[in-house]
């Protein structure tokens, strides 16, 4: 392995490890983590990994220390990220909150485990898919990318990077247990070619008492620890110097919509899907793994001369709803595939009404992938 | 007759639009805040030089927003887990952490000890006391048995911490505590701390008039800086006196300056090793 921060070439890998390698190739150099099944191995390999890299793993005491540390080595300039699974996300969503309203840039990878609460540490369930969304409290949006294979595992946890890094937020990585585990091909391309977004920095020898740091829609540069910008970095309503505003309502309503917009305004260059439904009447609507159980019915069931189409959310948030509308324009029916009791489900249904109909496709037993010929049968009853 | 007006000598480390202050008349803040500024003037040193550090309550306010410098204004208890990434991304950097007693022994605790235990190099001041005052007098876990507070009604049933015994269990390099009635020995200590290649930790008890001095009867400013006068005693003195004579007494001191490896520098020397291989 050396000290290359791109392992460039062809490889077998655990979707975890691949976590690993995707933030690494990014530009990663700081991670804070909490042991936790089936997300350990993002850890592990930063571990072993970050320090030849010239970087830093800490094993923290809680999850709510990791982001916290996180947040902590992003304003100290470095790239920075923590893997957990649902619980520790729920354990750090006040934090998360914190880099949303400071503008902090991160990733943090869930490594989604079945819940509610405990739950089954090793089992995969798309259970924390509205989590990051609508998790901390206040009104926010936020970018959450779901992989379907080890590949995307790798690359859209760089991709991550480069998000936060371009609009200064947390993004989530929501990748599972099938992918945390699974051992795939995945192609790491050469460090020139790996795509890196850098966060626009504040011009030197200047100070946030002179010059806007936060709150601008169209992101504002970052006044980075150490560099005398003498920045005053507050959670708490403020204005675009970072001046704190407690009182006034109109602040309020100034911060929430600036960091609103800033997400909102730009979502086309953020979302991201996968259409592979070019006349087809009935669509596959699907995300993360179960994408791999939509594609095999797609397959199957144009073999048997059904028109089967499939369209991939790669990003859940901001959700593709546009794109939803303009799928739902074309199909008759879209069935959603999800690893839970309907989730994303809602979403769907909502931006393609009244165009089409939608109907929800759990798997027969949660946690297990849907069987294509489950798939199937809710296609044929859906023509006939 | 002419008035002529003077800035305060310490006027150029204050955040030119911080024109105000949170605290209330008498809190023992601005005494905590000078005896900081002093001790990094008389360092050499300057507020580029630090990266400040707060959680939530009325003692983060000392460097939010008013220090003219780097300033983190975290959540809730989480100051020093915050902290800990700065210096792990700035080791050069000096990092203070300036916070309560409830924001770093109650919600906060967990990283308190875990932050002495691996040895971090970093200053923490916590102001105690006593109470939780910005949110109007609730028990705290420092508050003294038996006190009525607006949670504890009928007196406070349970024992408050010694934070500094705390925090020398969990194994920090540099422990002292002092009182705002201490602001010559509080500027010397914190010399001391700042400079201290590991986690240095001062505990500062200071006035709350309109939250501790009210419910305790101890009253305003001046008598509860009368009171940690008179309870006051060095630790060279307490060493002589037994346990019943210091039951209602403040020990204030150093308590802990030893060497010990510290975690940024361990870390540098695995990083330097893992790069070289």
């Amino acid at each position: 392995m050396g000290n290359r921060a791109v392992l460039t070439g062809r490889h077998f890998m655990m979707g975890n490890i691949a976590c690993a390698e995707g933030a690494l190739a990014a530009g990663c150099r700081f991670a804070a983590g909490y042991p936790i099944t089936p997300a350990t191995e993002v850890a592990e390999r930063l571990a072993e990994r970050l320090p030849g890299m010239g970087g830093t793993f800490l094993q923290m005491e809680d999850e709510i220390a990791s982001i916290a540390a996180v947040i902590g080595a992003s304003w100290g300039g470095m790239k920075a990220m923590t893997a957990t699974s649902g619980p520790g996300v729920s354990l750090m969503l006040e934090n998360i909150g914190f880099a949303l309203g400071t503008e902090t840039p991160c990733v943090i990878v869930n490594v989604m485990r079945g819940g509610p609460t405990t739950g089954i540490p090793a089992v995969e369930l798309q259970g924390d898919v509205i989590q990051p969304r609508r998790g901390s409290h206040g009104d926010y949006q936020i970018i959450a990318l779901a992989p379907s294979s080890v590949q995307e595992v790798f690359d859209y946890t760089v991709e991550a990077f480069n998000l936060a890094e371009r609009f200064r937020t947390p993004v989530f990585v929501l990748s599972d247990a099938f992918l945390g585990h699974m051992r795939e091909e995945v192609l790491i391309p050469e460090a020139a070619q790996v795509p890196i977004a850098d966060r626009k920095l504040f011009p030197p020898d200047t100070d946030t008492e002179t010059l806007p740091a936060f709150l601008d829609e169209d992101v504002a540069p970052m006044p980075v620890f150490g560099r005398g910008h003498k920045a005053h970095v507050t959670s708490s309503c403020h204005d675009a110097y970072g001046r704190r505003n407690v009182i006034d309502a109109k602040a309020l309503d100034v911060f929430i919509r600036k960091l609103n917009d800033k997400i909102a305004k730009h979502r086309d260059e953020i979302v991201r899907v996968a259409s592979d439904a070019e006349g087809a009447e009935i669509v596959l609507v699907s995300y993360g793994s179960v994408f791999r159980c939509a594609q095999a019915a797609v397959e199957a069931g144009r073999a048997e001369g059904l028109p089967l189409g499939s369209f991939k959310l790669g990003t859940l948030w901001p959700f593709p709803d546009r794109e939803i509308a303009a799928l739902a324009e074309r199909a008759r029916h879209l069935f959603v595939l999800e690893n839970n009791l309907g989730q994303m489900f809602h979403y769907v249904q909502a931006a393609a009404a009244p165009r089409c109909g939608v109907s929800f496709l759990p798997p027969r037993i949660l946690g297990e992938l849907h069987e294509v010929e489950d798939i199937l049968k809710a296609v044929r009853e859906v023509r006939s | 007759m002419s008035v002529t007006a003077y800035e305060h000598p310490l006027t150029k480390y204050i955040r030119p639009s911080a024109k105000t202050t949170a605290n209330c008349p008498g809190c023992g803040n601005g005494i905590l805040a000078q005896s900081i500024l002093r001790a990094i003037e008389e360092l050499g040193l300057t507020l580029d030089d630090f990266v400040f550090v707060s959680g939530i309550g009325c003692a983060a306010w000392i460097p939010s927003p008013s220090f003219f410098a780097d300033v983190l204004h975290t959540t809730h208890g989480r100051p020093i887990a915050f902290a800990t990434g700065i210096k792990a991304a700035l080791p050069q950097k000096h990092v203070m952490v300036i916070s309560g007693d409830g924001d770093l022994t109650a919600i906060g605790g967990n990283h308190l000890i875990h932050a002495a235990r691996r040895n971090i190099a970093m200053t923490v001041f916590c102001v105690n006391n006593g109470i939780y005052g910005m949110t109007g007098g609730q028990v705290a876990p420092t508050t003294p048995l038996g006190l009525n507070t607006v949670t504890t009604p009928f007196g406070n049933a349970e024992n408050p911490f010694d934070i500094c015994e705390l925090v020398k269990g969990a194994g920090a390099s540099f422990i002292a505590r002092w009182t705002t009635y201490h602001p010559r020995q509080l500027v010397r200590t914190a010399k001391k701390a700042i400079q201290k290649k590991g986690f240095a930790f001062v505990e500062v008890l200071s006035q709350c008039p309109v939250e501790f001095g009210r419910r305790s009867g101890i009253g305003n400013a001046v008598q509860m800086l009368e009171w940690y006068k008179t309870k006051s005693v060095t630790v060279a003195r307490a060493k002589d006196m037994s346990p019943e004579e210091l039951c209602d007494r403040i020990v204030v001191g150093e308590f802990v300056d030893v060497e010990k490896p510290e975690l940024i520098e361990t870390l540098k020397g695995i990083r330097e090793k893992a790069m070289a291989s």
